[in-house]
């Protein structure tokens, strides 16, 4: 009989075979690489990875329904413009304006200083959230396929990001900079906490990339928990089965406005990051739109079915990974620029067509339709 | 409640056309609007303007001719950007007479590699285009050296592209060509049929013996054909092939596809409905440039009036079963 | 009896539901009480299944009142009637396939923690559930698309009696059942019965309803019969109550004829370990039966001899000469013409949505063309005399075929096939969901395509049907041909006795043991 590891092995199959694969390989590139197995560039891959990880994790929940997000990128791009303005952490607090069709409209004033930075990301994500919302209103009660409404707000909230920064700029507070784009010894010493991260029992962590440890925070309270939620559940049945999970009684509308709300959340974190690391707000279209794109060759390497009702986001962030580390590759062994590019493809378009080797194996072309 | 006749009650699929067509008069009547009130004058009524609205509007039409083509079998390709720019870059490149049959067989070649990839390898065609897009994007970078190539264009791309026989331009000529061989083959041609059962339902065209594979792969190959096309015809225009000149075509060749009416699951769609899509897509546009309306604005009006039209269409069936 | 409905656990009165012009149900006073298996009987097209639908909160009933315990109820869904008590176990498993068994089992009301689904104590009553049906053995770790079809349906009973019914609804749930998991439902019911709960139970197994039934209500066209007790009626009366005539009138004779030369003969084909050497003729002229339970590998030979199924090894020739059957396309093809009708109709044999024009013709466009496009006029011709041939009920050719009846439906599938003019025909239980009359009507063509010098290999899961129809039957039982029935030897206890042919010898050798250990 099958035995419960045994099990759960054949069941995470995809997902596993992702963390081997990027295991292996970054090992080897520390390996080739001069300054390898050091912070410093823990560091810096860290750093690459996160805004990309957060956009593929929102990814993830449209399509376990076995639909699509291409607004992540748009969404967390505007989030990134937002945050160039909320997150200046001016001493004396940053006034805020709208100009809008000739009208100058006074909105306040953001409070500087550390209360005004916790602020300023907490009404950020807030803006995440609000657009991923109201992708889910758009999807449920107006019946429109995910693929195509949220093409349209894609071009929506690039539309806001753009009427916020027309250009790039805007400023980041330094120190928050500082603090989440290094090492967990400079979060400390910036943020005051262990003794200026000083604190002996501290020492091993100090080496330890912020954005990681963000990463793994962000996975382990927001994912995981929604995992294991009825609304996660039904998320899950939505993409295998929606008539038999409507039958069961199963809320699936109430569940897919919380899946969008999710991802707009998840790539609102991003977005906050991208600002913060970048230090300024740039409402770079083509960027968003690599986001997005990138963020579906993420899902699809990290195991996630674009059928539905397997995968998950964990297993995205891994495929997040492999795909930087790719890049990171290129640098290390010095591989022409200019070549880059079509071998990103050409091992992306490996990687998607793994999968059919399964398909080859199907006896009835039946099942091979959906 | 009176019963309406039946001629004058709207099937389904007509039913987007005409509400597409009316979104194109409003959007029209508007822009005149404003710039009566604004400069006094009607310039969107001009003939001179709506021929130059449509010559623009070729380009993308020719694009959205193929994607209507993927999109109702219930595939999608996202591999348009740069097979058009590949096309194109190839094109200039070599120049002289065997520079628009060159751009012809790279699309048609790269549409083929899709259809094979998505038919015989089952890999869903929204993953497997978005690797061929990047692989020809490497590709192009690589052999361009990340510039623009120095070629430019051959007269013969540039005549049809931006010059024009009796007083319309060459580049409609085009796109009526296209979209006269897409109505043929959609209404009139057994392939036709085998495209909207595919979309249909797959399972039921394979079992009634159409050969659902090789279908998709025409579909695809079409569909990079009409990239190909519209990569000549765009490189013709601009004198010149450029980095990222396919990128602003993927997106709106399929609003333009689902505003004109088609299911974006398959199955359903008239290719007279992507034509007004193309064609309001391109009005609005230079409404609000008209308008003086920045980017930002554009965007965010564009998406609404996606949006909007999918709302009054009428709403998808809740799925109970 | 109809009317004498007050007092009992569950009472309709007046039930009435139109699908379109089909009067699903007419007028039904039915009642039913705890602590009995009460059996609902008839045919396919009776309203059986409507009735349930009605029961469970699936459909809204047009008119008439549902009582539980003496209070009206109004189901806007299947949730809302499973949270009074009334849970049915549908023909369609309404499982989540990427689910755990866990998951599935406990899907809409899971044992929670910290508000967070409890994934232990999920695991024990998943647990438990499966062990009051008798299947410890499933590990509910596993997914619900990794387990066989018959397991997947133990998953299905073991999820509705963990929502604790008042009343059990069983719609056909012993159909896709192995026999020891038959008896395992057997004595599950056994025991419900005896904790008060009431079971409503529809069969078409009449040995089934024999066995468990305390009492039985037989359903024709919509309406209610008769209600009876358990050993009140005859099954020779339970019959004529439901077909309501006279069963010889209702086949076309078969005509007696010397055995014809194989059009199709199949041997030793084998494919996956489902199909097991089968060998098999079929004559010009012959309707040949596949019968045997369900899920025996009927439907897959069929897919094989359709060039569905890759892999399948074994010499299948046609018209004397030998074939690689690699796809329906090929199987089509002209000098090999095999057509099939499928199973599902819906998914399988029409586009719902498109027009009846395009579902008749997509079969035989290229016959219909004059260079590269579709010839109009002979489409027309050849639709127009399709339409005519199955006297199909269409109002309008362009409309969608969704509108049609299942009955017209079904017609439309066979018209389609009948105009490649095919001469080997495969039918997969052509006859399921269709109203009496249109059966009657295929019967008819089945033996004129057959007179014609068709050969037909039909599958079908109603005995009556195959002794009334085929020249001879072949009956599968895992995967093999059995034994084949003909003539005098072709009658429903042969089939019967075949289609269970191992079990009772198996049956026979366990309580052999049984008693050798007692």
């Amino acid at each position: 009989m099958h035995s419960d590891l045994s099990i759960r092995l054949r069941q995470n199959f995809g997902f596993l075979t992702a963390v081997v694969l990027f295991s292996v390989v970054y090992l080897l590139y520390h390996v080739a690489h001069p300054k390898g197995f050091s912070s410093a560039v823990l560091v810096q891959n860290a750093n690459e990875v996160f805004t990309l990880a957060m956009v593929s994790m929102a990814q993830t929940v449209p399509v376990l329904m076995g639909g699509l997000d291409l607004s992540v990128g748009a969404l967390m791009t505007m989030v990134d413009c937002f945050a160039s303005y909320l997150l200046v952490g001016a001493a004396g607090g940053t006034p805020l304006a709208i100009d809008l069709f000739g009208l100058h409209i006074a909105l306040g004033t953001m409070p500087g200083g550390p209360s005004g930075i916790m602020l300023g990301i907490v009404i950020c994500l807030a803006i995440g959230t609000l657009g991923g919302l109201l992708n889910g209103i758009v999807v449920v009660y107006g019946r429109i396929q995910p693929i195509i409404a949220t093409l349209a707000t894609g071009a929506i909230y690039i539309g806001i990001a753009l009427f916020l920064r027309p250009q790039p700029g805007g400023k980041i507070d330094e120190d928050l900079n500082w603090a989440l784009t290094n090492a967990l010894g400079d979060f400390a010493s910036t943020v005051h906490i262990f003794d200026d991260g000083a604190a002996p029992w501290f020492a091993p962590f100090a080496g330890v990339p912020t954005a990681f440890v963000l990463l793994a925070l962000i996975a382990l309270v927001v994912w995981v928990p929604f995992r294991r939620s009825v609304a996660g559940r039904t998320i899950y049945a939505i993409g295998s089965a929606e008539g038999a999970a409507f039958m069961s009684g199963l809320a699936v509308d109430r569940a897919k406005i919380i899946a969008f709300t999710l991802g707009g959340f998840l790539a609102g974190c991003g977005g906050v990051f991208l600002a913060i690391q970048t230090a300024s707000g740039n409402a770079d279209i083509p960027q968003a739109g690599a986001y997005t794109l990138n963020s579906i060759a993420s899902v699809v390497i990290g195991g996630t079915s674009l059928l539905g009702g397997t995968g998950g986001a964990i297993g995205s962030i891994f495929g997040t990974l492999i795909l930087r580390v790719i890049s990171f590759f290129f640098r290390v062994f010095d591989i022409a620029p200019l070549l880059q590019p079509l071998f990103e493809g050409m091992i992306l378009l490996a990687a998607v067509s793994i999968g059919a080797l399964r398909m080859l194996r199907v006896r009835n072309t039946l099942e091979s339709f959906r | 409640m009176i019963a309406l006749p039946r001629a004058l009650t709207l099937s389904r699929d007509d039913r987007p056309i005409v509400i597409a067509a009316l979104f194109l008069v409003a959007i029209l009547i508007a822009g005149t609007v404003y710039t009566w009130v604004r400069f006094g004058t009607a310039p969107l009524l001009s003939p001179t303007y709506l021929l130059l609205q449509l010559q623009i509007g070729a380009f993308l039409g020719i694009v959205a001719a193929g994607m209507m083509i993927v999109i109702l079998i219930s595939q999608i390709d996202l591999s348009t950007p740069w097979t058009l720019t590949a096309a194109a870059m190839m094109a200039t490149a070599v120049g002289g007479p065997w520079a628009i049959p060159l751009s012809l067989a790279i699309g048609l070649a790269i549409g083929i590699v899709n259809g094979v990839g998505v038919a015989y390898l089952r890999v869903p065609s929204m993953i497997f285009t978005l690797g061929v897009n990047a692989v020809m994007r490497g590709l192009m970078v690589a052999h361009t050296g990340g510039y623009a190539p120095q070629t430019g264009a051959t007269p013969l791309m540039r005549t049809l592209a931006a010059e024009r026989s009796f007083g319309i331009p060459n580049a409609l000529f085009v796109w009526l060509g296209v979209s006269l061989v897409i109505v043929l083959i959609l209404q009139r041609t057994a392939l036709g049929r085998y495209i909207y059962a595919i979309g249909n339902k797959e399972a039921a065209a394979y079992l009634a013996g159409v050969n659902t594979k090789f279908v998709t792969v025409v579909c695809f190959a079409l569909c990079g054909l009409t990239a190909g096309i519209a990569g000549a015809l765009l490189a013709g225009y601009s004198q010149k092939a450029y980095q990222g000149m396919g990128d602003a075509y993927l997106l709106p060749s399929i609003a333009a596809v689902v505003i004109g009416g088609t299911n974006i699951l398959g199955g359903r769609g008239r290719y007279l409905g992507t034509l007004i899509g193309v064609i309001l897509i391109v009005l609005l546009n230079s409404v609000l440039s008209i308008m003086d309306m920045p980017e930002a604005g554009r965007q965010v009006i564009y998406g609404s009036v996606i949006i909007l039209m999918l709302l009054v269409y009428g709403r998808g069936e809740r799925v109970t079963s | 009896m109809p009317g004498a409905t007050e007092g009992e656990f569950l009472a309709l009165s007046g039930i009435s539901k139109r699908y379109g012009g089909v009067r699903a149900l007419e007028n039904v006073d039915f009642a039913c009480g705890r602590g009995l298996i009460h059996a609902v009987l008839g045919e396919n097209g009776a309203g059986k299944s409507t009735l349930i639908k009605v029961v469970a909160g699936v459909v809204p009933p047009d008119s008439g009142v549902i009582k539980l315990e003496g209070v009206a109820q109004r189901f806007s869904s299947p949730a809302a009637a499973t949270a009074a008590g009334v849970v049915c176990v549908f023909q369609e498993l309404s499982l989540i396939p990427d689910l755990s068994v866990a998951d599935n089992i406990s899907l809409s009301a899971p044992p929670k923690r910290f508000g967070l689904i409890d994934a232990r104590a999920q695991r024990r009553r998943a647990e438990e559930l499966l062990a009051e049906v008798g299947c410890e053995d499933v590990n509910p770790l596993l997914r619900v698309h990794d387990l066989p079809l018959s397991r997947r349906q133990m998953v299905e009973i073991a999820k509705a009696i963990g929502r604790r019914p008042k009343l059990l609804i069983l719609d056909e749930a012993t159909s896709a059942l192995t026999s020891a998991d038959v008896e395992k439902v057997y004595a599950l019911l056994a025991r419900l019965k005896a904790a008060n709960v009431a079971i409503l139970y529809i069969s078409h197994r009449m040995h089934e309803v024999e066995a468990l039934a305390d009492r039985a209500s037989v359903f024709r066209n919509g309406r209610h019969i008769e209600t009876f007790d358990k050993g009140a009626r005859t099954t020779a009366e339970i019959v004529q109550l439901m077909i309501g005539r006279d069963i010889s009138t209702q086949y076309p004779s078969k005509p007696e004829r010397p055995r014809p030369a194989a059009a199709l003969r199949i041997e030793n084909l084998c494919w996956d370990n489902r199909l097991q050497s089968i060998s098999l003729d079929v004559g010009a002229g012959e309707i040949v039966g596949l019968g045997g339970l369900d899920g025996q590998g009927q439907k897959m030979l069929l897919l094989a001899l359709f060039g569905v199924l890759r892999g399948v090894t074994g010499t299948t020739t046609v018209n004397g000469r030998a074939v690689r059957l690699a796809s329906p396309r090929h199987s089509k093809s002209r000098d090999i013409s095999i057509a099939l009708i499928p199973e599902d109709r819906k998914t399988e044999g029409l586009m719902l949505p498109m027009s009846i024009t395009d579902n008749l013709a997509i079969a035989s466009l290229g016959n219909l063309l004059s260079g590269p496009f579709v010839d109009q006029g002979k489409e027309r011709r050849a639709v127009d005399a399709g339409i005519a041939r199955l006297s199909i009920r269409v109002g309008n050719k362009t409309d969608a075929v969704s509108t049609l009846s299942g009955g017209n439906q079904q017609k439309v599938v066979i018209a389609k096939w009948l105009m490649t003019q095919p001469r080997i025909i495969l039918l997969n239980d052509p006859t399921r969901g269709i109203d009496v009359g249109t059966k009657q009507e295929l019967y008819r063509l089945m033996r004129e395509l057959a007179d014609q010098g068709a050969a037909i290999l039909f599958y079908s899961t109603d005995y009556d049907e195959l002794i009334g129809c085929c020249d001879r039957v072949a009956i599968m039982y895992d995967g093999r041909i059995v034994r084949e029935l003909a003539g005098v030897d072709l009658n429903e206890t042969n089939i019967i006795a075949s289609s269970l042919n191992i079990d009772t010898a198996a049956q026979a050798v366990a309580s052999a043991s049984a008693t050798a250990h007692a």
